[in-house]
């Protein structure tokens, strides 16, 4: 029981009573929508003996308000509640708040459609300027660094080639040997019904060396690092750091990107041969497994398959990549301003764009060195 | 009657750093209590510590009368429906507008529908001091001196009968601490609100204070505010009777 309600002659006398506390605010206003007003004119609150918190005042004024509307004249019996007063002052000032909340909810609409149409291409137009201007910006960095040393922040590269490679062995070797596990076995399966076991060699060592070597490595590492860079730039973003570099006269381009271009673009060539190394291994214990080919065949074999540009073709691949998933990650961190919810988008979009692109100019290369017959 | 907040024996230490040694302290109903202490004394260590964010090597931590570890899931989120927090950066949510950051303790405990919502949400904004089209804003859109009314509101949003705030005029201009004082002052008086405050303001201090404890070398130092501006520990009569003090002193007559 919040109230009871007493009819006297003209009018009703509220007394209210117990904890009028925002958790019991829908039982109060239960409560006061039961009470009879038909045929009174007077509407006498006695608050006294209730304890009112500030939601619950509000209630209780949005009730004498909505009394009034229908005709009753409202009075306090004794001091009105303490919350009331706070609540008349503040919003005293102001109009009703019903209508400052904004209408939600939009109907199709004809000029917006062409408006959101344009507005979309105007962004999309402004994001690839902006991409432009960073690579631009990235290049001026590394060209004004040029010859001087000191300008190449050797600790910040080489913190980056611990963690964009050497703590990214494990899994691009684990990698590199299913892969070639998953081609031997497929390879040998495949061609075992024409008898000519013995090109599941060529399979596996030309496919590791040229194509899925590189292309592997490169995504689990934009799937790491593309990641990591993002986040971490995000976050200082967020933070306001990059703003306070910027202020003491430091480029973040020279301090923050460069490292992570330069770190990728010598970790990921070395995974890379880590990963070529694992899977001609793997597949070398795969045909001797599965195929019954004694190991000196299988490098007799492996040696005439492998011309000598081979490999090169493949790790030549690897800093192009490196560099495509360095400005991706870096980028998209760059980008981050205001909230989290922009951090988790970019930090999305920085792996996505990174595979991407990463697999884009793969296929750019395989013309290029058709076309060179390589 | 329990204090509405009560320390026993308090031990916190990080690595071989100790923050605190043996903090005690009781806030009893109806008291605004302010935490005073040097930058790195621990305060906010204090503050986590009463929240239940940090736990403690050693000692307890009451909230009206209950022991918070020994509570189940269930009874302490009831607890935590019954306080009000403000963190030192405002900690708003910066995915969720303003009216969503007040809305969201709202939403979480109770079932109302949106017009209330909305509607009460609005008011504890206005009860702030924030104009209504800030509502509609996001975090990273506010200056640092809204952001810190919204944490306020926020706080205010299930009408808490404690409320715990971490430095809350840093980073306002005078008159919006001021009022803010005010604000806090009805708060205290009207709605008998218990307040524990960690604040620098000497003239928040001065003005809503009851009584004050100060975080001197791992120990709480607890007292009147008219006790304390009276002890004679060096760092205690440096922060009451230092150049600031006094200059506060002789403006306001105190």
């Amino acid at each position: 029981m919040y109230c009871a309600a007493q009819r006297e002659s003209d009018g009703v006398v509220l007394a209210l009573s117990g904890e009028w506390r925002v958790a019991a605010l829908e039982a109060i206003s239960a409560e006061l929508k039961a009470v009879p007003l038909a045929g009174a004119q007077r509407l006498q609150v006695q608050a006294a003996g209730a304890q009112i918190d500030i939601s619950a005042a509000w209630l209780l004024r949005d009730y004498l308000a909505r009394a009034e509307a229908a005709g009753l004249r409202t009075s306090f019996s004794g001091a009105p509640p303490p919350a009331l007063g706070l609540l008349d002052r503040t919003l005293a000032a102001h109009a009703p708040t019903g209508n400052e909340i904004a209408e939600s909810g939009e109907w199709l609409d004809a000029a917006a459609a062409v408006e959101g149409l344009g507005r979309r291409t105007v962004r999309t137009w402004q994001l690839i300027e902006s991409a432009l201007e960073f690579v631009g910006r990235v290049t001026v960095a590394a060209l004004r660094g040029g010859l001087q040393l000191r300008r190449w922040r050797l600790t910040s590269i080489t913190r980056h080639v611990y963690d964009t490679g050497i703590t990214a062995i494990p899994i691009v070797a684990l990698i590199g040997f299913l892969i070639s596990v998953i081609l031997a076995y497929m390879g040998a399966q495949q061609l075992r019904k024409f008898g000519a076991d013995i090109f599941v060699v060529d399979l596996v060592t030309v496919g590791v060396l040229r194509e899925l070597g590189v292309l592997l490595t490169a995504i689990i590492v934009a799937g790491r690092s593309g990641s990591a860079f993002a986040a971490e730039i995000g976050a200082m973003r967020l933070n306001e750091e990059v703003d306070a570099l910027q202020a003491i006269g430091v480029d973040p381009m020279e301090v923050l990107v460069l490292p992570r271009v330069m770190g990728l673009v010598i970790a990921l060539p070395l995974l890379t041969v880590i990963a070529d190394f694992v899977g001609l291994i793997g597949g070398g214990l795969l045909c001797h497994e599965l195929l019954g080919m004694p190991l000196a065949q299988y490098v007799n074999r492996a040696n005439e398959a492998i011309a000598s540009t081979t490999f090169w073709v493949g790790v030549i691949k690897a800093p192009v990549f490196a560099v495509l998933i360095a400005l991706a990650g870096t980028w998209c961190g760059m980008r981050v301003r205001g909230s989290s919810r922009d951090l988790g988008r970019l930090t999305t979009l920085a792996v996505v764009q990174a595979i991407f692109f990463v697999i884009l100019a793969d296929a750019l290369f395989a013309v290029l060195f058709m076309k060179m017959n390589i | 009657m329990a204090a509405v907040v009560e320390v026993r024996g308090l031990v916190n230490r990080f690595g071989r750093q100790s923050v605190h040694q043996n903090v005690n302290l009781q806030v009893q109903e109806g008291e605004v209590f302010g935490i005073v202490g040097g930058s790195g004394s621990g305060k906010s260590v204090l503050l986590r510590s009463i929240l239940g964010l940090q736990k403690p090597r050693a000692g307890t931590v009451l909230l009206a009368g209950r022991e918070l570890g020994t509570l189940t899931p269930a009874e302490l989120r009831h607890v935590k429906a019954e306080y009000g927090v403000t963190f030192q950066h405002g900690a708003l949510f910066s995915s969720l507008t303003v009216l969503q950051n007040v809305q969201l303790p709202m939403i979480e405990y109770l079932h109302f529908d949106a017009r209330w919502l909305d509607e009460l949400a609005m008011l504890k904004l206005r009860l702030v001091g924030l104009e209504p089209e800030a509502a509609h804003k996001y975090p990273a859109q506010l200056s640092g001196g809204m952001i810190k009314r919204v944490a306020l509101a926020r706080a205010l949003a299930l009408d808490p009968r404690l409320l715990f705030l971490d430095e809350p005029t840093s980073g306002l201009d005078p008159i919006s601490a001021a009022a803010f004082d005010e604000l806090l002052l009805y708060l205290q008086g009207e709605l008998n609100l218990t307040v524990v405050m960690i604040t620098h303001d000497l003239d928040t201090i001065f003005r809503t204070c009851t009584r004050v404890g100060v975080l001197v070398e791992g120990r709480m130092i607890c007292d009147t505010l008219e006790g304390i501006v009276q002890n004679t520990q060096p760092w205690i009569h440096a922060y009451f009777q230092g150049e600031r003090a006094r200059q506060r002193g002789t403006q306001h007559g105190t």
